[in-house]
Formats: structure tokens, C-alpha cells, sequence
């Protein structure tokens, strides 16, 4: 293929990629930012959300329009009332020191992917895609799905962002950022808080897995290079801004699309991880950072 | 104060007291003590006539192989059923134990080292993929345990394992592709594009196919290496050379069936020919969504998932014992799609140690030197209800089997073999002489 086309489809790949994992990385971000702890098991709630969307699909059984849009609303609740009953059950008995909980969400994630195993099974699943159409261009074909994703993905951040600058809530959530005992001072409900944002965190996992599994498919290990690439975002952004977060994720997912096409995946991942290596040399707090790694 | 009283109460809660727990344990002690005590031939005799058989399995229950592992061990545990039922071997009953390897090579090892040593198990057998075997099998040669693999790999005719490593249940892929190159080279074209995982079963694909095509007149244009855990595939068609006249596919892992829904979202109508080795869609249903792009297709099946009007004699007898369907899925759940080309190994590789075991007078471990040249002195194979996929042909120097191949298409959501080879057309020369190595 001409170099021209076949840098327009690694670059739709690229963006494809990098949508679900802003949405990712975002949760994670938050999670770090308002709450100071490391959640390793982010990866698994992402999965989580695959697996609940392909159950909703298999169980509703309304065709793949309302299917999926039930998922896409049943699915982030289902993963965020996983993540609250785990942080009430586990964190904040932790009292979120930064090293329990890092080894805690160990443990969370091998429990969370073997009950998935066990109950899931082995197999990778399909979920069927709302709109099924193809997109011919003169040298390939596309899937319309994907560029969808792409549309969904920053409507939602739009949400999001909007969220936590407009309302209230997000207020809370910032004030909690940037200060937690002032914050607790003013009678914002700090630990209501926490549960609150590690389960939105959570929820945006599985927002970012309901969206990527028509294209791949539901497999209890799918986890683990989405938490490999939010860690390496939410370093590269910067640890507490999510601006930073977003805007790393659309370098990294690009670079890691268009270097996997042109060259290999493996390549793409060393790259990514030097860069992180880089950056935490050069700029310790990441581009946008407001506390060091 | 408080906590002195908390202890006594549970005490009393709990309604066995010290006294009560020395007696049953007495009992128990007296009761085993008993049983042992018998006269010393009745005791040998037993356990020469009913101690069990031990067999490990050494199973992909969790990793990538894990919806084989599935199947496969559904299959042993039906073929130790069915070989228990018709009286055990020697009239020993077959135990199966099973050990799950992740299908991860360094685990594996472990796992065999396990079956050695803990379990005493007799021999050691099933694996899969053949990373795993390779990392497995010297394991196994160190510790002298015979290990019976159903791999597919030709990494136990090559001559890189050893003399207690054996593949007699299941043909090698140097052997299908040979014997695939004539068809796809008159049928298809003679130009064409491999995709292949990047690890030792695809490598062998690439390797020897490329051999037999350039043998036919063809040529392999693009090779195409993926590596097995990728989920997203898009990306590697732009290297598909034009040109190409036939798209060879063979993919493991989760992710095959995003590979031919992406790969029909690249191509449209606009595709080549396609050939693919069914274990793109081993345990995936043919009418999945985003799957119609393979109506026409051809794939090589070790053994037809699809009931055919001409299906070998015994495959009716095998998929009510396994619990397939005529479709191949499992009878509980027509949804759920086994993995038919692989996991007769299973089933057959038993009854060869079966009949490998019974050869030799097989009395324990020490004996399985003697059960590795009793296998070894196999020979033909009759298709039978041990050996239900059809005949067989095994060389005991290259410890491989060679057997029959099928080419089925894709039409109306099923597949409908066109060509069944002969057991000669995956015929190559010896590469090694394991029955001139020592024990």
C-alpha cells in the first residue's frame, strides 16, 4: 500500500486506540488525583465492564442497538458498585495508604480476573456492534464502529469535563484534590467522596470497555495492556491533572497506532515505555503534573 | 475479666470436648490399623490387580490455550471412562490427574516435575501448545518420565526433544501443510500471503509451507508474523502484498475472531482467495456475526467439525461419548463450539499408551522403558472406536504419527469437506533416530 493510505489508516487506528484510552487512563487519573493511591486493579475493572456488556447483550437479547445501549448504561453502574463495595470493604480499612493499597488492588485484581475465569470461562466473546456499516475508502475498507468510538470517546470527556468544573459534586472532588483537610474543615464528606471517585474512576474503565468490545472481543485477560498503557499516560501527563492525562493519552495511543502499523506492536510498547523513562528524568511531574511520580 | 469469660463459652459452644475428640481419633487410628493389617500376598495381589493407572494431564485450564484445555479435558475424561468401562488397561483402572500448566512453558516444566515426583504418576501427557512442550519436555527427559504430547508442533520430529517425549495421537503441522500445498497450489493460486502467530507453531507453518509451495511451483510473497496475545489486527493488513492470490491464515488465542471480522471490514468483496488451518476458529461458532466474509472460504480441519453424509465410520460412537454434536458443539449448549480438529489427540494418544502399556506388561515406573519401545514398535493404526479421526501411520524413530488431512468450505454456515488426503501426501524424511538414542 502507498505510503499516503497507509498512514491514514494508522492514523485512524491510532485514534481509535487512543479514544478508549483516554477514557482509561482518565479513571485512573482521578483515582490518583483526588484519592493519592495507585489502583492495579483498573485494568480488571475495564474487563469487568466487557464482561458485564456481554452478558447484558446475551441476556437481553433486543438486537444489537438496544443491546449495546443497555451495556453502555448497565454495565459502568455494575463496575461501580464492584469498585465501592471494594474500596469500603478493603481501602479505606487500608486507611489508602499508598503501599497497602498498591499490594490490596494486587490481590483485587487477581480475585476479580479468576472470578471471571470461573464464571466467564476462557473464551474471548463477541459483542455485536450497534450500527454494523463499513466505510469504503479507495484503498480500504473501515469499520463506521470504530469511528464512532472516536465520537462517543470525546463527547464523554466533554461530559466529564463539564462534570467536575460545573457541578457541585465536582467541586467537591476538586476542593478533595487539592486539599483534603480543608476540604474535610469545610463538611465536604471526604470519605464519601473517595467512594465516590474510585467508583467513578471505575466506571470510566468500563465506559472505555463497552465502547472497545464490538471491535475486540469480552476475554478475562483483556485487562492488562490497557492498565500497562493508562500507567504510562497518567505518568507521561502528569500525576493529578487530568488535562495532562488526555492529552498524553491521544500521544501515546497515536504514536503507539501508527508505530504498531508501520513497524510492530512490541516496538510501539518499547517506545512508549522510554519515553515514560524520559520524561520522569527530564520533567519528574510529567507534563502537566502537580506532584512528582 | 471480660475476655477470660469469651474463651470457656466458646468452648462450651461448640459441643466436642477434649475427651470426646481423643476417642473419635482413637477410633480412626484403630480402624486404619486394621485394615492394614492383612495377610502380605492379598495386599500385593491387590494392588497388582486394582491400584490404579496414573496418568498426568497436563492441561491448559487458564492463559491463552484455555479454551482448548477445556475440550481437551473434557475428551480425557471421556476416553478414561470408556477405557475403564471396557475393563482398564490390564485390568488396572485408569486415574487421570491433572495439573493446569497456564500454558506457560516454565510452568509446565514445573508441572511435569510435579507429576514425577508428587504424584508418581506413571506417565505424563496433553499438552498443547508448543511453547509449552518445548519448555516441557527436557523437564521430562531429566526425569525419565514418558511424556506423551498432543501438540501438533513439529518439535518431536524434528529431534530437538528426547526419547521420552512422543506425539502418537496427533499429526505434526510440517505434515499438514505438505500435504495442503498440492490442493491450495492447483485450487487457489500460487502466490501467496501467510499470517501466522509469531512463536514456534507458526514459525513451523511459515517454515514449511514455504518449503512446499516453492515444491508445488508457488511462491510465498508476504510472511506476516502477529504476536499471539494481539487483540487488534487492522493494522497488519496494509503489509498483505497486491498480488496476492491466496491469504493463508492460521491463528491461536483469543482474538481470531476479531482477526476475520477486521479482516473482512479491510478487504470487503474485494478479497483473494482464502485458505486458513481451522484453528483460527477452533471453539468460535462459523455463523458468528462478522463472520459471513468467510462464506466460500476454505479451511484445513484435522478432523471435519461437521457431521459429513460420508463422516469416518466411528465418529458418530466419539461425539456421543465426548458430547458433541453433529455441528460440533457441545450437546448442553449449542453455543458453545468445541475445538473437533485438536482434541481427538486426546482420545487416541490414550489408547495408544493403552495399548503401548498392555504390549509391554507395563507392571510400574520401571517399566517405562519398556512401554517407550513398545510404542515405538507401533506401526499401522486402524481407524476404531480408539481411533475414531480415521487410520494412522506412526514412526517409531521420529516418535510422530502421520494420518489423514481434510480441506473443507465455508457454505451456508457449516463446512463441507472437499478433500480428504491420503496419509502419504504428509509423508517427509526422518529427521532423527530417537530409538538409536539411550534411555
Amino acid at each position: 500500500m502507498d505510503f499516503g493510505p497507509y498512514l491514514l489508516l494508522a492514523t485512524m487506528e491510532g485514534a481509535v486506540g487512543a479514544a478508549v484510552l483516554a477514557l482509561t487512563a482518565l479513571g485512573l487519573s482521578l483515582v490518583f488525583g483526588v484519592m493519592r493511591i495507585v489502583n492495579v486493579a483498573h485494568g480488571a475493572f475495564f474487563m469487568l465492564g466487557a464482561i458485564v456488556a456481554w452478558w447484558v447483550a446475551d441476556t437481553l437479547n433486543a438486537g444489537p442497538a438496544l443491546n449495546f445501549l443497555a451495556a453502555l448504561v448497565i454495565s459502568p453502574l455494575a463496575v461501580g458498585a464492584v469498585a465501592i463495595s471494594a474500596e469500603r470493604s478493603v481501602l479505606r480499612r487500608l486507611n489508602y495508604n499508598p503501599e497497602s493499597t498498591i499490594v490490596a488492588t494486587i490481590g483485587l485484581l487477581y480475585v476479580i480476573e479468576q472470578v471471571a475465569l470461573m464464571t466467564f470461562g476462557p473464551d474471548a466473546r463477541p459483542v455485536v456492534a450497534p450500527l454494523d456499516f463499513r466505510v469504503q475508502l479507495p484503498w480500504f475498507g473501515y469499520s463506521g464502529y470504530k469511528l464512532l468510538v472516536i465520537g462517543a470517546s470525546i463527547v464523554l470527556m466533554l461530559v466529564v469535563w463539564w462534570g467536575l468544573t460545573r457541578t457541585r459534586i465536582g467541586l467537591m472532588m476538586r476542593a478533595t484534590q487539592f486539599d483534603r483537610e480543608t476540604a474535610r474543615a469545610f463538611a465536604i464528606p471526604v470519605d464519601r467522596v473517595y467512594g465516590g471517585v474510585f467508583a467513578f474512576g471505575a466506571m470510566l474503565a468500563a465506559i472505555g470497555a463497552v465502547l472497545v468490545v464490538p471491535i475486540q472481543q469480552a476475554h478475562y485477560l483483556m485487562g492488562n495492556d490497557p492498565l500497562l498503557l493508562s500507567f504510562i499516560v497518567v505518568i507521561i501527563g502528569g500525576l493529578g491533572s487530568l488535562r495532562g492525562t488526555v492529552l498524553a493519552a491521544v500521544i501515546i495511543g497515536l504514536s503507539d497506532g501508527i508505530i504498531s502499523v508501520f513497524f510492530s506492536p512490541t516496538l510501539a510498547k518499547i517506545i512508549a515505555t522510554l519515553i515514560v523513562a524520559m520524561i520522569l528524568v527530564i520533567r519528574p511531574k510529567g507534563l502537566f503534573g502537580t506532584q512528582s511520580a | 475479666m471480660v475476655e477470660s469469660k469469651t474463651p470457656r463459652r466458646k468452648r462450651q459452644a461448640s459441643g466436642v470436648s477434649r475427651r470426646k475428640a481423643l476417642a473419635g481419633l482413637g477410633g480412626v487410628a484403630a480402624g486404619v490399623a486394621v485394615s492394614g493389617v492383612l495377610p502380605r500376598f492379598v495386599r500385593y495381589a491387590q494392588a497388582q490387580n486394582s491400584a490404579p493407572i496414573k496418568i498426568g494431564f497436563q492441561v491448559h485450564r487458564t492463559g491463552i490455550g484455555a479454551a482448548y484445555g477445556r475440550w481437551y479435558d473434557r475428551t480425557t475424561t471421556a476416553a478414561a471412562q470408556f477405557i475403564n468401562d471396557s475393563g482398564g488397561i490390564n485390568g488396572r483402572p485408569v486415574e487421570i490427574i491433572a495439573e493446569d500448566d497456564g500454558t506457560d512453558p516454565k510452568r509446565g516444566a514445573e508441572v511435569v516435575e510435579k507429576f514425577a515426583t508428587q504424584h508418581g504418576a506413571d506417565v505424563a501427557f496433553g499438552t498443547l501448545f508448543s511453547h509449552v512442550v518445548i519448555g516441557s519436555a527436557p523437564r521430562a527427559g531429566e526425569l525419565k518420565i514418558p511424556y506423551f504430547v498432543v501438540s501438533e508442533g513439529h518439535h518431536v520430529a524434528s529431534g530437538i526433544l528426547n526419547r521420552y517425549t512422543l506425539q502418537p495421537g496427533i499429526t505434526d503441522v510440517k505434515s499438514q501443510v505438505q500435504s495442503m500445498a498440492p490442493w491450495v497450489a492447483s485450487n487457489l493460486g500460487k502466490k501467496v500471503t501467510m499470517i501466522f502467530p509469531d512463536f514456534a507453531f507458526g514459525h513451523d507453518h511459515r517454515d514449511y509451507f514455504s518449503a512446499a509451495m516453492a515444491a508445488q511451483g508457488g511462491e510465498v510473497i508476504g510472511k506476516i508474523a502477529i504476536p499471539p496475545t494481539e487483540s487488534s489486527f487492522t493494522k497488519y493488513f496494509p503489509q498483505i502484498p497486491s498480488g496476492t492470490d491466496v491469504l493463508y491464515h492460521v491463528m491461536v488465542g483469543p482474538g481470531v475472531l476479531t482477526f476475520v471480522k477486521e479482516m473482512g471490514e479491510f478487504f470487503g468483496a474485494n478479497r483473494p482467495g482464502i485458505f486458513g488451518f481451522i484453528d483460527s476458529l477452533e471453539a468460535v461458532s462459523i455463523d458468528s456475526p462478522g463472520l459471513e466474509f468467510l462464506e466460500g472460504s476454505y479451511f484445513w480441519e484435522g478432523n471435519p467439525r461437521y457431521a459429513q453424509a460420508k463422516s469416518p465410520e466411528f465418529d458418530g460412537f466419539y461425539r456421543a461419548k465426548v458430547g458433541v454434536d453433529g455441528n460440533g458443539a457441545s450437546v448442553n449448549d449449542a453455543k458453545e463450539v468445541s475445538t473437533y480438529s485438536h482434541m481427538f489427540g486426546c482420545w487416541e494418544t490414550l489408547h495408544t499408551i493403552k495399548q503401548g502399556m498392555e504390549a509391554a506388561g507395563y507392571q510400574g515406573p520401571g517399566d517405562r522403558a519398556k512401554l517407550i519401545e513398545a510404542v515405538e514398535a507401533i506401526s499401522n493404526i486402524e481407524a476404531s472406536q480408539a481411533h475414531p479421526q480415521g487410520a494412522k501411520l506412526f514412526n517409531g524413530k521420529t516418535h510422530q504419527v502421520f494420518g489423514h488431512q481434510f480441506i473443507s468450505q465455508v457454505g451456508n454456515g457449516k463446512l463441507n469437506v472437499v478433500h480428504r488426503t491420503a496419509i502419504e501426501d504428509g509423508f517427509y524424511k526422518d529427521e532423527v533416530d530417537y530409538t538409536s538414542q539411550p534411555f
